[in-house]
């Protein structure tokens, strides 16, 4: 079958009551305020289009889609007039035909006509609808005035921009405005001389843009075209899998040709992301087939050893035996694993599973420790359940949005252009963030207030917005006393009506203006300010990657309850997951005290159903978090790792302190893509499959199961979900898996929450949220919709505790940390990809009068110290962050900048506190001692022994 | 000390009416600057207060002041009421014009103003709509839509906030009135603005003023700033255009004042449903909304019992271009083209014969003096395959060469077109190399690249002249019918009529109506 792209309905849907009409005789029935255009799509009937596409509002600019209505004089253009009752529309008729050849002879006259060398060929809606008008002759001819003569425009990694190929459709400029939201695209000039302009003719790159591809998907010709379509071809088939980066799950089809991947173009119908997509997902997956990729696994006896290439049968061989070689030295708690969130949930389940069953006790951690860890705790005790309680489509009916601790436009680009859509439409804005993020203020968007508050004082400033709404009478009684606890309600009210903590009491602790503080809790309150406004709360790990991070997750459920913003839509707390898969790992039983489904290993009711179908006893001990095994490991207790799919040592804290559990361990085994930074103490090194090589499902923030298909065979030669089979064998587990449905199967079958998943229903309905059991028999869109999982819900005291790391003479400033759009968590992905062309390092964000202070001129190389350490980079001075606080991504490991972090952790979970860090920042001449130190060991430790060559 | 009254208008200022005040003051007069009264061969034009009235002498130079003061000046044409361009005016929207000091708001409520106004506020809402529905007032702008309908659409539409446009755009070749009315009597626009605020329950109002029109800009916000209270809690602000023809179009207006590129908006929706900043709007034209206060003050039957067919009231016309009489003539529908032209404007200025005038603008359709006998009115022009717009008329002697004329329409379509719709954005060019083809009798032979062997399914063959008539009536086919507003819309019409009217221009023989002669 040739390839086609999804059906084009050329207007968006609309919601209204029916109506029925006649187009070219057959009668038709569509929703009030649907156009012409897609009522006609609906039965099948293609009218001519170019500048009409579904995801964008109507245009009327090509003028191929006129059509003839009875009684109606003139041609009306079918994409700008909505249907009315009894309507009769005629789309073909002589001079219908006469005007649309006309048109595309316009067109045609200034148009290159090398259709068969042209990288849309096959592919191009200009080439298709001048075949349907049968355009024969262009009778001005070819040589008059034309665009002919425009430069292509390559500067940017993934696509090209040839201005002679433009229509001047404005597709991409109304994708860029209404879709991505970024307003980079303008036609610049008028008339004959209109043409597309990057920010102010700036080219691509240098440009606003954000490379998210929504002009590149609009585009109806190969005037903006991906540059793998370029050099393969068009594809020839598509399958629909899902995005292996942010939290937001966006859904893709993966298009085709043979083995070989040409392009992935967000799926429409994808339920989180509805056709768009970011600079990470639709054009860096080239990571997959980079060459750094390791395809064969290696054993060493020693971390100073070069790697030796092995077979996978000896290294399947090599792991069990030590495993069980150091059970039985040092005792069977002294292994464990770590999932990985970027692994499936089946893939996850069966690392714990091998643990569980197989290792004999609960050791098993992942990396949710070290990022939502509080947002699980928090949610749970607050409401019932570790997940956020909305869809992302509930940010479409909120009227005031409050993000604090997350910076959706680069963290979660999909999420953040729907929710700067949502703004543009009005609903207003509240930013919590010491940094003033691009919501902040960007085109068309401005946050009502932005509370730039100290790092480390969210406690304190949730407290003093439930102080004014308890004591200006804002609360919801009514929804209070039906649906949460009275008892522990009156408690909290007491608490945070005392005078102590008032906006005004902690103006000087927060370092917010009080009156700001009181302003944005009653627009929270109040809905925008709007009767029946609903405000919706969505946090990040500027919430929970705190000492107090599982208080401040408490602290805003606290302020949705007392709102009455939990239950429906438009309302809600949404934490927004950092990975793919973070919230699958954590549902699939990723923690040392749970089970999957969040069912503690002490509850038996629970162990004997997970023992029946296993077959073994299980541990009821909690195992070891990471940060308990690597203390364990130094103290000489802990000595075998399997690490899946995470870089433990660039991500977590303290780098000095997880190096140095690592070297104390005698095998250290870690499955990846690539050598990363932790396999420079692995002793065996098993490679890992992307997830086009895979079969399974992710599930995203919105807890939205959907589909991982594999599009090509592993170039590793197993799936992850198969290599650890392998290893559960080798250790005498005998599993059985023939395809990942089976484990899923498994899942449903041990998890009351997800008892009704299976992948023939994921197969029908692209995708279901759990709770999906026969309670839930659609799945769950919006939770505690009539009542509270836990019952009634809770309201927590959320005494604000400062953090133990302080400024001081020697530390004056705080350092925080975030990311960047193009990069992608320690970028062991993005950085193998052209996305380095927006972030070839990481920065160091300073503000321009504490750079002055010290000397530091933009560009220069500073040294950041902290308590814990010492690293350097080069600084860019900013007055993004305010005086007293800096800020640097951690994408690249040669920035090293965990060995700044500290080891204080969330009181709860023992999330660590990335966010604050004491620090002094001085000129330097260039890395420290510490990083060269590093790189050094790096580069000794991946070493590869050539293979010996068969003779 | 003896009162004159001279205009400030700028035509009459580009004429020397400055030198003229200028004298008058040294000469100890007390000057008083005025609008126009609209016959620009008698500009600069003083009126001296006298017992008997006000007596004018134009055209007058600086160094005429001695001889206008002592009654001996030959241009003496005593009151202006009587002279033969103003005496057979109706003068419902230009009474005050040339007459008052514009920004003087005593002087405007002494001669009738605000009455309208007041009345209206004396009303409701609806009934004020009533009234401008029983007058028949249709926009002045050009499309001739009913006001009092898209005026009861924006009243019945719900919405927090509603707005009045005053489209101030005024771009037509040939056209004045709407900057005569800004310079000469401001308020009466303001009290149309806030009648119309009233009646729909708007409570701001935008006029958009093209940037050439500097001295009605600056006459517009100081009237604004001295009826401010008068018209409270209604408000009112100037915005100026950045030069663009099209954003005379009431959607592109709208991107215009919202900030963004000029560019036309598909309709639906109606801007009196979604109009600025998606709130319900009404625009209007200068002229449409400086009608109401008559209607308001007279009642709309006053207004009503004036005109012919559909096309009810009066029409302030505007003669231009080779005329003697060029001004501005007010004066109810029904008057004939051939009237207009002749006996109003008194011929060409050049002594010749009128070859051809072109009614409504540059896309207006060119008219022979075949077709002098059409009445003013919408109905009858548009049988008639013209339009009348914003009644300009701008006549031309027979040394005009007609291919030249449908060719500047194409090349002012080109210059214009905001590059939205196709038809317009590249049949405007392609309008314009073809007419040059067809004026140089050199049509067009196959190109370099329809001879190449590897294009099979071009024509080698050369096209003919007639064939490249046939291309350019297909072109405007596709123009009329397709373009997205009435820039490209339009551009049809005085291509086609010159091309009807006066084929011989286009190197064929004479059209059949005067090759019978």
């Amino acid at each position: 079958m040739t390839f086609t792209r999804e059906k084009d309905f050329g207007t968006p849907e609309k919601h209204g009551e029916t109506v029925s009409l006649t187009i070219d005789g057959q009668q038709v029935s569509v929703p009030a305020g649907t156009s012409i255009m897609r009522a006609a799509a609906m039965v099948d009937t293609a009218i001519p289009k170019l500048c009409a596409t579904d995801s964008l509002e109507s245009f009327g600019s090509c003028r191929m889609c006129l059509v003839e209505i009875e009684g109606r004089k003139g041609y009306p253009a079918s994409c700008t007039t909505p249907v009315s009752p009894d309507m009769v529309v005629r789309t073909e008729t002589e001079k219908l035909r006469k005007l649309r050849r006309g048109v595309m002879e316009l067109y045609i006259s200034d148009h290159p006509l090398d259709c068969l060398t042209c990288s849309a060929n096959g592919d191009c809606e200009l080439q298709d609808v001048a075949g349907s008008v049968g355009l024969r002759d262009v009778r001005f001819g070819y040589e008059g005035a034309s665009h002919l003569e425009g430069c292509k425009d390559e500067s940017n990694p993934y696509f090209t921009f040839d201005p002679a190929k433009c229509i001047v459709c404005s597709r991409c400029v109304r994708a860029c405005d209404e879709v991505q939201g970024t307003l980079a695209l303008t036609v610049d000039g008028r008339g004959f001389a209109s043409k597309i302009s990057a920010s102010q003719d700036e080219g691509f790159l240098a440009s606003e843009c954000v490379s998210c591809g929504a002009c590149v998907q609009a585009c109806p010709t190969s005037a903006l075209i991906e540059n793998t379509v370029i050099e393969k071809g068009t594809p020839e088939r598509a399958v629909v899998t899902t995005c292996a980066y942010c939290g937001v799950g966006c859904t893709f089809r993966a298009e085709m040709r043979g083995e070989d991947l040409v392009r992935m173009v967000p799926w429409k119908q994808g339920k989180a992301n509805h056709g768009h997509s970011c600079v990470k997902g639709r054009f860096a997956w080239g990571y997959a087939q980079h060459r750094d990729r390791v395809l064969n696994p290696m054993v060493r006896a020693s971390v100073d050893e070069p790697w030796r290439e092995v077979s996978w049968d000896e290294a399947i061989a090599h792991v069990a035996s030590e495993f069980r070689r150091i059970q039985n030295a040092y005792g069977t708690r002294a292994i464990g694993g770590v999932t990985s969130s970027r692994c499936t949930n089946e893939e996850t389940f069966l690392v714990q599973k091998l643990i569980r069953q197989g290792f004999g006790n609960n050791n098993v951690d992942t990396c949710a420790r070290v990022c939502h860890s509080p947002t699980g705790y928090g949610l749970k005790t607050t409401f019932g359940t570790s997940a956020g309680t909305q869809d992302f489509d509930s940010v479409e009916q909120a009227d005031v949005v409050l993000v604090i601790g997350a910076n959706p436009t680069d963290g979660h680009p999909v999420f953040g252009s729907r929710l700067k859509k949502r703004l543009r439409q009005g609903a207003k804005l509240i930013v919590i963030d010491p940094r003033r993020i691009d919501l902040v203020r960007s085109p068309h968007v401005e946050a009502g207030y932005h509370l730039p508050l100290r790092p480390g004082t969210n406690v304190a400033l949730l407290t003093a917005m439930a102080h004014v709404i308890v004591t200006e009478g804002l609360v919801d009684e009514a929804y209070v006393r039906e649906r949460c606890d009275g008892e522990a309600y009156g408690e909290w009210a007491a608490f945070v009506s005392e005078p102590a903590r008032s906006p005004e009491a902690i103006e000087d602790l927060i370092g917010v203006p009080a009156a700001d503080v009181r302003a944005a809790a009653r627009l929270y309150a109040t809905g925008g300010g709007k009767s029946g406004g609903r405000g919706a709360i969505y946090y990040g790990l500027g919430v929970t990657e705190h000492s107090q991070g599982s208080s401040t997750v408490m602290a805003i459920a606290n302020l949705a309850m007392a709102t009455g913003n939990v239950g429906k839509p438009g309302t809600g707390v949404n934490p927004l997951r950092g990975q793919n898969n973070v919230q699958g790992s954590c549902d699939m039983g990723s923690f040392p005290h749970e089970l999957p489904g969040y069912r503690h290993v002490s509850d038996s009711a629970t162990r004997a159903l997970f023992e029946a179908d296993w077959g073994t006893a299980l541990d009821a001990e909690p195992g070891l978090r990471i940060n308990n095994m690597l203390d364990a490991a130094t103290d000489g207790t802990f000595k075998g790792i399997f690490i899946q799919g995470e870089d433990i040592l660039q991500s977590d804290p303290n780098t000095t302190h997880v190096a140095a559990g690592l070297a104390a361990m005698e095998c250290v085994v870690v499955q990846d893509l690539f050598l990363n930074e932790t396999a420079n103490y692995a002793h065996v090194f098993l490679p890992g499959s992307t997830f086009l090589e895979k079969d399974g499902t992710f599930t995203n923030a919105e807890r939205r199961i959907q589909r991982v298909r594999k599009v090509m065979e592993p170039k590793n030669g197993y799936a992850d979900w198969e290599v650890v089979q392998l290893v559960a064998n080798a250790m005498g587990l005998g599993w059985t898996y023939t395809h990942p449905s089976q484990v899923m199967d498994e899942i449903a079958r041990l998890t009351p929450t997800f008892a009704g998943v299976n992948y023939d229903v994921l197969e029908q309905r692209g995708s279901v949220q759990w709770p999906m059991n026969a309670a839930a028999p659609e799945g769950t869109p919006t939770m505690h919709i009539d009542h509270f999982v836990r019952g009634k819900g809770l309201f927590v005291v959320t005494d604000y505790v400062p953090t133990d790391e302080r400024t001081g003479p020697r530390f004056p400033l705080l350092l925080t940390t975030g990311r960047i759009l193009s990069q992608y968590n320690v970028g062991a992905q993005t950085r193998r990809t052209p996305n380095e062309a927006w972030h070839a390092e990481d920065r160091l964000e300073i503000h321009p009068h504490d750079a002055e202070n010290r000397g530091i001129r933009d560009g220069d190389w500073v040294s950041l110290r902290s308590r814990a350490g010492e690293t350097s980079l080069r600084a860019l001075i900013t007055d993004r962050v305010a005086p007293g606080v800096v800020y640097t991504t951690f994408h690249h490991p040669d920035t090293q900048a965990n060995v700044i972090t500290t080891d204080f952790s969330d009181w709860a979970t023992n999330c660590p506190e990335y966010k604050v860090t004491a620090v002094q920042v001085a000129p330097s001449n260039g890395p420290s001692e510490w990083q060269k130190s590093y790189r050094a060991q790096a580069e000794q430790s991946r070493r590869i022994e050539p293979a010996e060559p068969a003779e | 000390m003896t009162r004159v009254f001279i205009s400030r208008d700028m035509a009459s200022m580009a004429l020397g009416a400055d030198a003229v005040a200028d004298a008058f003051t040294k000469a100890g007069c007390d000057v008083v600057r005025t609008g126009s009264r609209g016959l620009f061969a008698i500009e600069p034009l003083v009126e001296v207060e006298t017992e008997a009235g006000r007596i004018a002498y134009g055209p007058v130079g600086p160094e005429d002041t001695a001889r206008v003061l002592d009654g001996s000046h030959p241009n003496r044409i005593g009151q202006i009421e009587e002279h033969p361009f103003f005496s057979g005016q109706q003068r419902f929207t230009f009474s005050r014009c040339g007459v008052i000091d514009p920004l003087s708001i005593a002087d405007y409520a002494a001669n009738g103003g605000w009455k309208g106004l007041e009345a209206a506020y004396a009303l409701s809402p609806q009934a004020v709509v009533d009234a401008v529905k029983a007058s028949g007032l249709r926009g002045r702008g050009g499309a001739g839509f009913p006001t009092g309908i898209k005026w009861q659409t924006v009243l019945d539409a719900a919405a927090d906030e509603k707005f009045i446009i005053c489209n101030a755009d005024e771009g037509d070749s040939g056209t004045f009135a709407d900057r005569m009315l800004m310079e000469g009597d401001p308020f009466h626009l303001i009290e149309g603005m806030a009648i119309a605020g009233h009646a729909v329950g708007a409570s701001h109002g935008y006029i958009y003023i093209r940037s050439e029109y500097p001295f009605a800009v600056e006459t517009m916000r100081a009237a604004i700033a001295r009826s401010a209270a008068k018209i409270a809690p209604f408000t009112l602000e100037v915005r100026v255009g950045a030069g663009s023809y099209v954003c005379g179009e009431e959607t592109s207006l709208l991107e215009s004042i919202e900030g963004k590129r000029g560019e036309v908006r598909a309709k639906p929706p109606l801007p009196a449903i979604e109009g600025l900043w998606g709130k319900p709007t009404v625009i209007n034209n200068v002229l449409s909304l400086s009608a109401v206060p008559f209607i308001l003050s007279e009642g709309p039957q006053a207004y009503a019992d004036v005109g012919f067919g559909r096309s009810r009231g009066t029409m302030p016309i505007q003669i231009a271009g080779n005329v003697k009489n060029g001004g501005l003539y007010e004066i109810g529908f029904g008057v004939t083209l051939g009237e207009l032209v002749n006996q109003i404007g008194g011929g060409t200025a050049s002594g010749r014969p009128v070859r051809a005038v072109q009614v409504g603008g540059p896309l207006g359709a060119y008219l022979p003096p075949s077709m002098f006998h059409l009445p003013f009115d919408y109905e009858a022009f548009a049988e008639a395959g013209g339009l009348i717009g914003h009644a300009g008329i701008t006549v031309f002697d027979d040394t005009v060469d007609m291919a030249r004329m449908a060719r500047f329409a194409m090349e002012f379509c080109a210059a214009e077109s905001c590059g939205k719709c196709t038809p317009c954005r590249i049949g405007s060019t392609r309008g314009t190399e073809l007419i040059d083809r067809i004026m140089a009798k050199a049509p067009r032979a196959a190109g370099t690249l329809e001879t190449l062997p590897q294009i099979r399914n071009a024509r080698t063959a050369a096209r003919t002249h007639d064939e490249e008539i046939d291309l350019l009536r297909d072109l405007c086919d596709t123009m009329k019918h397709g373009s997205l507003c009435a820039l490209g819309g339009f551009t049809p019409y005085p291509v086609l009529s010159a091309l009807d009217h006066f084929p011989e221009d286009f190197g064929a023989s004479p059209a059949l109506t005067e090759a019978a002669e």
